[in-house]
């Protein structure tokens, strides 16, 4: 493919689009159906409803006036499976195959659309529109652009939203060095967890004189509760194609590595898709756009080990060998995989970029705060009404995400915590709901931002309890290379779990803290440095739920069992 | 999987794996590419095509070994016939899969990580399959069965047989 192919296809691919921007239809279809094909639809049966859709637009005649689309992640996961009705972005909830009737006879033959099947918030107003829905309203989708919006591995429609506009703007007119200067001037910082600046990594690998440099994507996502990479990798493939190829003309590499997580199989099928036709279309391999520029990527399937995650592990799964992580320095970008210099970037990471590129770094160090430009997805799970995957401008406040957009407490019991960072991080408690979510703010409170997970926790919810389950989480996953963390994380969860247990003893909370903050000094990697963050920060907002176990042998929550306890009244 | 059939599916497996330890010989780089793959069309990994993975690849067999036992996708025993796993991260640890995982083990008389007496089920617990909006989720075989309770759990085992 020739630039102006590529411009070609993308005018025709555009007007395809139209109904699904806003505009009026400008193809041939009058309606275009979307049916949310993410993980979490998937596993609500939106195949089922796929395919009676597609039956009824055959039976009906209609199948040459309304397109019907699979689509990635759309994000209300809770209200799954979604089926969506463009133009006009009506947000069909809890379809099942027997609603397809309707949707057809009264929405696509009529044009009205479907009352019973559309969301009303907990006051009962009915938000039939996507913009109309409280869990959209205050999104800025960014990452997330294209995800739930097309099908995600047509390349056509991936064009049609401006896909490979930023590859060949770089190709076309920016020094690599441009491009680097461009990502450090947008604040973009690293979302796999520890938030290092983008454009300085690159700079540190562009720096290097070698024979071979690689890019890698860390698709690995350990934090269990966080799924936006599964989310990008499954609903928009190509966006993270199109970045790391950016990545490897500004670094002066020509070859990457994604690394994907085999719990993820929608994601691994779509990116080796996605790779695949990148490759016919000559958008990957020898000559990219008919430039001098060369770069091919490889998939590399995980094998189920959370510490794959940490960057030197991953190289060294790569590689064949055990994910074990080991020392740094050197860093990736002196010496990586196969001791080469490498660049590894987080999903989310990647999704931002060609959009820095094409809007420019101003645009998006104009959104969020202070040191945290841009936005984050977060992925708010737990006992809020409408979980599913957000997408906020980073600074936004706690109490927005969660009564805003979710809706609020599924109970309608209390708040108590937003737990996040995942088993790395800590917890936000009730009396800090209107904290901005931002890298310095929640670093204060002992939290992190992380990669992104969100857990809500109601008044039910014994902080103890769940902080055992991180460390239990930490201690299973720990790789076993280095003494602190697979003996100490041990000596820890035995405490933890003798507490919970109403057998804890006097001193058991100073012996948590000493063994904590040993294990945080002397761990090898950022598993165990990170390990002991979910029991500090809960001893922080929460010791005397812990005194409530040792003392008086009880768990104030309810959750734990401990044997002759009677439970608190609350 | 699917061992006792009559089919050519075991000589498929066996022709797909001899085509991957062709594809990697001599390159020790492709040797959990090469584990996956078996685990994939046996099941387990057996010992023979261990050492023969060690041999192909130039891989020591304690490595090979060592990289078997690293990692949770692969096992060293032949599973049963269908595979639960039940996800045990943290949105559905919080919304009650504690209370699943009790369930389950209390109809099937087994532990997460073992097999049933009769090879029906190897049931597993896995941290987080990017589903958390329908906590707690449990598959079977790949089949999701969302939103589980310990109620449930009779009845959707049922149908695997
Ligand atoms: C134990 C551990 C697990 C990690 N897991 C992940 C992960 O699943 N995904 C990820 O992108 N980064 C993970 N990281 C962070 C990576 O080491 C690395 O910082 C990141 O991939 C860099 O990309 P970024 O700068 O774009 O965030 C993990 C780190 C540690 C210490
Ligand atoms: S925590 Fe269970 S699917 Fe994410």
């Amino acid at each position: 493919m020739t630039f102006q192919e590529l411009e070609e296809i993308r005018i025709k691919a555009k007007k395809a689009l139209a109904a699904r921007l806003g505009e009026e239809p400008t193809d041939e279809y009058k309606y275009h159906v979307l049916v949310c094909g993410g993980t979490g639809c998937h596993s609500s049966g939106c195949q089922a409803v796929a395919d009676a859709l597609e039956k009824a637009l055959a039976d009906e005649g209609l199948k040459n006036s309304v397109k019907l689309i699979q689509t990635g992640c759309m994000g209300a996961c809770q209200l799954g499976p979604v089926v969506m009705v463009y133009p006009g972005a009506y947000h069909y909830c809890s379809v099942k195959p027997e609603d397809v009737a309707d949707i057809v006879n009264e929405h696509l033959k009529n044009g009205r659309f479907v009352e019973r099947l559309c969301y009303r918030n907990s006051k009962g107003e009915l938000q039939a529109t996507m913009p109309e829905m409280d869990f959209f309203k205050k999104q800025h989708k960014i990452a997330l652009r294209n995800c739930g919006l097309i099908d995600p591995v047509s390349i056509e429609e991936y064009i049609g939203m401006d896909g490979f506009a930023a590859l060949a703007k770089v190709l076309k007119e920016m020094s690599p060095q441009q491009v680097i200067d461009e990502v450090k001037k947008s604040g973009l910082r690293g979302r796999g967890g520890a938030g290092f600046p983008t454009g300085l990594k690159w700079q540190f690998m562009a720096d290097q004189q070698a024979d071979q440099k690689y890019v890698i994507c860390n698709g690995d996502e350990g934090d269990p509760g966080a799924f936006m990479d599964n989310a990008v990798l499954t609903g928009d493939p190509y966006s993270v194609i199109e970045a790391m190829t950016i990545c490897g003309y500004a670094t002066g590499a020509t070859k990457g590595y994604a690394y994907i997580r085999l719990e993820y199989p929608l994601a691994i099928r779509n990116f080796k898709k996605a790779l695949e036709v990148c490759r016919q279309k000559g958008l990957l391999g020898k000559n990219i756009l008919g430039t001098d520029f060369s770069f091919d990527i490889e998939i590399r399937e995980g094998a189920g080990a959370f510490v794959c995650g940490e960057e030197t592990a991953l190289m060294a799964s790569t590689e064949g060998k055990r994910g074990e992580p080991r020392p740094r320095p050197p860093f990736p970008a002196v010496s990586g995989l196969f001791g080469k210099p490498s660049n590894i970037n987080n999903v989310e990471t990647w999704a931002n970029i060609c959009p820095i590129i094409l809007k420019g770094a101003d645009w998006y160090s104009g959104i969020g705060v202070g040191k945290s430009k841009g936005t984050k997805v977060f992925a708010l799970a737990g006992k809020v009404v409408n979980s599913g995957l957000v997408e906020v401008p980073m600074g936004i406040k706690l109490r927005e995400v969660v009564e805003e957009i979710g809706g609020g407490i599924a109970s309608g019991k209390k708040f108590k915590a937003a737990q996040t960072g995942g088993p790395s991080g800590g917890c936000i408690p009730a009396e800090h709901f209107d904290t901005p979510l931002d890298y310095e703010t929640l670093a204060s409170l002992g939290s992190i931002v992380g990669s992104g997970g969100l857990i809500i926790t109601d008044e039910d919810t014994c902080m103890v309890d769940l902080a055992k389950f991180y460390l239990g989480f930490t201690q299973d996953e720990s790789c076993g290379k280095c003494t602190p963390c697979r003996i100490g994380t041990k000596r820890m969860l035995e405490i933890m779990e003798r507490i919970s247990k109403g057998l804890g003893r006097e001193g058991d909370i100073e012996l948590l803290e000493e063994l904590a903050y040993m294990i945080k000094q002397s761990a090898l990697c950022g598993l165990g440095q990170t390990a002991p963050n979910p029991i500090l920060s809960t001893l922080k907002y929460y010791r005397d739920e812990y005194e409530a176990h040792i003392k008086d042998k009880t768990c104030p929550a309810g959750v734990c069992k401990i044997r002759g306890a009677k439970k608190a009244t609350s | 999987m699917g061992a006792e059939c009559n089919c050519n599916c075991q000589a498929d497996s066996n022709k797909k794996i001899d085509e991957l330890i062709l594809k990697y010989r001599g390159n020790p780089n492709g040797l959990i590419v090469v584990l996956a793959a078996i685990q994939q069309e046996m099941g387990y990994l057996p010992k023979d095509l261990m050492i023969k993975v060690a041999e192909e690849l130039n891989v020591p067999l304690t490595d090979v070994y060592g990289v078997a036992t690293f990692y949770a996708a692969f096992t060293l025993r032949p599973r049963g016939r269908h595979s639960i796993n039940l996800c045990l991260g943290t949105a559905c640890y919080v919304k009650g899969a504690p209370e699943v995982q009790a369930a389950i083990e209390k109809e099937l008389k087994i532990k997460a990580g073992e097999t049933t007496e009769d090879r029906r089920f190897t049931f597993d617990v896995v941290r987080c399959l990017g589903a958390c909006g329908i906590a707690p989720v449990m598959t079977v075989d790949g089949e999701v069965h969302p939103r589980m309770t310990p109620e449930k759990v009779s009845e959707v085992l049922s149908k695997y047989e």
